[in-house]
């Protein structure tokens, strides 16, 4: 067969530039048709700036695109669209106030006498979902649905539109385990009709179930590319970061010093949290389990003073905390939350703003506190270069350019320079490569090591056994159990997760 | 979660929070003046509340984009106004000065758009210079003199058909036919995406500058069209008509639900508030309130709503916040 019928979507020294540095060097690369491809790479490795590429979102620097042999130029997200690219990101793009149907219908409704035909819309609606296999009604407000719901109605858009390559990226980072599952079997499915499909993600073994190709990225280059059998998960780990590593967690640098910082003691708050209690050591990485609806992000809040509690008490350094979110970060308190876009950072925002967010009151001088700015570039500088966070210029350039791992390490930042002695670290690691993952991990024994507790909240078991001190597993709301040293055995952390031994287990509590 | 007769009463509140709120209002005045609640004066607050409540209905459409339109309160005067020379100086009579008044409406939504759309100006920044130009262009035409409309019309605002005033039909008409347009129209439903979500509209492939010029053209075409319904039921038009009736308008669409962030609204917001705020300043001359202190009761019971509204939506959260374990 002829290049223009074996490869959907090719690219010839595809190259982009932002701020001067290369963000994709080059790439010549063929997207086969029919097949699952497998897009890994670390942080900063160009895949989402191809993905932006591709979608139009952003022009190359150059180099051109080619669809179906044809040369592709697309000038807005809307050109993708129409030739048959659809895209399902981790950040869906439905609309709340739009019932099913009309969603997948809304860039061009059926109609008759120019009002739209609700019975046509429904019929198509209703077939696209049992085709999928979601159980909801097409008149039913996309508000309602739970994530994996959502997903499965972007993906009847795409099929609504007769998608021919549908990208995925990150699809898996807001769905339950059985969510998972069933995405899994839908792209299965869309595969066995022939669709074409782009997955990326960083977790490893799921693009090794999945693809039929795997495509590797590093710095912006293509540094490996093959079927899926020529890779197994350590060969994919060195492709991507450039060397082996030596293991997926760093050495604890030093023990846990001896003196309590942090004691919770009968936290409670009906319908949320039951009489939980614990210490963190000075030094200590504290970490804690649980599965979705275990109560732990909802305990993070509570201990960060963001959410009530009817009866407990929070001590930090011997002082008993009582007050609001400032007291608690004045009391040396720093929260990384679970969702760094929403909460964490101010995206559109420069990398500077962002760093020096919390302390800003430092920089205040004189008698009507006007900003100290030198003070500020020099103090976030030196913070950038600390935690080696991989970006230009810091002042200008806004941290939604950044990739994951760099936009959580400016999360972390802009605590350090408040000097806190408690981290409450909510999924540090979600949506971030394995080189990055290394990368907070190392930050997160650094912090440790000069004396810091930190709270390790994790959904992903191995990190949880790989970084912390002691572990502590939650399940709706309780304490179930505290493992005092490693090694962490999985089944037993998962079994308490699962809440199926309850308080009775050998473990103390 | 628990469903206790408690909770769903909060429920029902919360969710028809606006409706509960007129109809508790109605009521105390009805038990201060029973004449309030007589069928005359019932009819009398729905004509009266249609000239501001036909702009409200174009107003929820601009506030559904997330846009905001200030200039409301001068295109309820240049247009009329435009119309007043057309039939006066060309006799084109009622009918044709009604068309000229829409049509004069439809271009000044068109200017706003042109600026909002083409040039990338913030509606708020357009809209407020507009609501200058245009005022001062009628002051111009008119030498800022009152403008007196010829008497033909007065017969046409002061007309009705089968019992029912001409105003109030309009109002009607045009608050279904508003309805029908968001909620069935490929137009009205990409009003409503927009508003949710405009980057995630740009990407469905939705004609955003379209829509958006749309809303901003149907909102000053029903302002010029509600300023000369009333204009008929007075036959002249004083230099400072329609003077603040943006704010007027405003209020009406956000006390009858509409959101000031996009994509919540209905053509009934309009129509509700518009109701509401008349209801209440017919109320009170009713019940016989000194006329200085009434501007500030209307204040007082137009933040009262608005701050229910805003504690049922925090009502709403709760009811629907996931516990994860039994209380």
């Amino acid at each position: 067969m002829s290049r223009q019928t074996q490869t959907l979507l090719g690219f010839d020294r595809l190259r982009k530039e932002y701020f001067g540095v290369p963000a994709v060097t080059d790439l010549v690369l063929d997207v086969p048709v029919g097949q699952v491809v497998g897009v890994i790479g670390e942080n900063g490795a160009g895949k989402s700036t191809l993905m932006n590429m591709i979608g139009g979102v952003v022009p190359p620097t150059s180099g051109q695109m080619f669809w179906k042999g044809q040369a592709y130029a697309p000038r807005s997200p809307g050109d993708a669209t129409m030739l048959g690219i659809a895209f399902i990101h981790q950040e869906l793009n439905l609309f709340t106030n739009l019932t099913i149907a009309e969603n997948i219908f809304v860039d061009g409704f059926p109609t008759r006498f120019g009002l739209i035909d609700r019975a046509e819309m429904r019929g198509k609606t209703q077939a696209l979902l049992e085709q999928l296999s979601l159980d909801a009604s097409p008149d039913t407000m996309v508000d309602h649905l739970a994530p994996g719901e959502r997903q499965l109605v972007e993906i009847a858009k795409a099929l609504h539109r007769d998608a021919e390559l549908i990208i995925f990226d990150e699809p898996t980072t807001s769905l339950t385990p059985r969510e998972t599952a069933r995405l899994f079997e839908t792209i299965e499915r869309l595969k066995a009709d022939h669709k074409t499909i782009l997955y990326i993600s960083h977790i490893l073994s799921d693009v090794e179930r999945l693809s039929d190709r795997i495509v590797v990225l590093r710095d912006g280059e293509l540094v490996a590319e093959g079927p899926t059998d020529e890779f197994d998960i350590p060969r994919m780990i060195t492709a991507m970061i450039g060397r082996e590593l030596s293991g997926l967690f760093p050495k604890r640098s030093a023990k846990p010093r001896g003196e309590t910082l942090l004691s919770v003691q009968g936290l409670s708050q009906p319908g949320v949290l039951d009489n939980v209690s614990f210490d963190i050591r000075a030094g200590e990485i504290f970490g804690l389990f649980g599965l979705m609806g275990s109560g732990r992000s909802e305990m993070a809040r509570i201990l960060f003073g963001l959410d009530p509690y009817a009866a407990g008490t929070v001590t930090l350094n011997g002082a008993t905390l009582a007050g609001s979110v400032r007291d608690r970060i004045r009391a040396g308190m720093a929260f990384v939350t679970e969702d760094r876009r929403a909460e964490g950072l101010m995206m559109d925002a420069s990398i500077m703003d962002n760093l020096s967010l919390v302390s800003i009151e430092r920089f205040g001088r004189t008698p009507v506190a006007l900003l100290d700015e030198k003070a500020i570039a020099a103090k976030t500088e030196a913070l950038k270069s600390d935690i080696q966070i991989k970006a230009g210029s810091i002042a200008v350039q806004p941290v939604r350019s950044l990739s994951g791992g760099n936009q959580q390490k400016v999360v972390i930042g802009k605590w350090l320079i408040n000097e806190p002695a408690l981290f409450i670290l909510d999924e540090p690691t979600r949506g971030v490569d394995v080189g990055a993952k290394y990368e907070i991990y190392a930050l997160a024994d650094r912090l440790a090591a000069a004396g810091n507790g930190i709270l390790f909240i994790s959904s992903e078991l191995e990190e949880i056994a790989g970084v912390c001190d002691r572990v502590m597993v939650m399940n709706r709301g309780e304490v179930m159990g505290t493992f005092d040293a490693p090694p962490f055995v999985d089944t037993e952390i998962l079994a308490l997760a699962f809440g199926e031994q309850a308080k009775t287990r050998e473990v103390s509590a | 979660m628990t469903d206790t007769p408690k909770d769903r009463l909060t429920g029902f509140i919360a969710r028809h929070g606006t409706i509960v709120m007129f109809l508790l209002i109605v009521l105390v005045f009805g038990t201060q003046a029973p004449n309030f609640l007589g069928p005359d004066n019932l009819a009398n607050i729905i004509k009266q509340a249609s000239f501001i409540g036909i702009a409200a209905i174009g107003m929820v459409f601009v506030l559904l984009t997330a846009g905001i339109d200030l200039s409301v309160g001068s295109v309820m005067y240049l247009g009329p106004l435009i119309a007043g020379f057309a039939m006066r100086d060309f006799g084109v009579g009622v009918a044709g000065g009604l068309l000229v008044a829409v049509a004069a409406g439809a271009i000044m939504g068109a200017i706003n758009a042109f600026l909002i759309v083409y040039l990338r100006i913030i509606p708020f920044i357009v809209t407020l210079s507009t609501l200058f130009f245009f005022r001062g262009f009628g002051a111009w035409l008119t030498s800022s003199r009152q403008f007196d409309f010829p008497d033909e019309i007065r017969a046409f605002g002061l007309s009705s058909v089968m019992g029912i005033p001409t105003p109030i039909l309009f109002f009607v008409a045009i608050a279904a036919i508003a309805h029908v347009v968001l909620s069935r129209t490929t137009f009205g439903r990409q009003v409503y995406a927009i508003g949710n979500d405009p980057a995630a509209a740009e990407k469905a492939g939705i004609s955003t500058w379209r829509v958006k010029a749309g809303v901003y053209i149907i909102c000053s075409t029903l302002a010029a069209l509600s300023g000369f319904i009333l204009i008929a039921q007075i036959g002249r038009l004083d230099t400072g008509f329609g003077e603040g009736r943006e704010f007027d308008v405003i209020a009406a669409a956000v006390l009858g639900g509409a959101s000031l962030f996009g994509g919540i609204g209905t053509a009934f917001s309009a129509v509700i508030g518009a109701t509401m705020i008349q209801a209440v300043k017919t109320g009170l001359v009713f019940t016989g309130v000194s006329l200085y202190l009434q501007p500030m009761l209307q204040g007082l019971i137009i933040f009262v709503a608005v701050f229910l509204d805003s504690f049922r939506a925090s009502q709403l959260e709760m009811l629907q916040r996931r516990f994860i374990r039994p209380l």
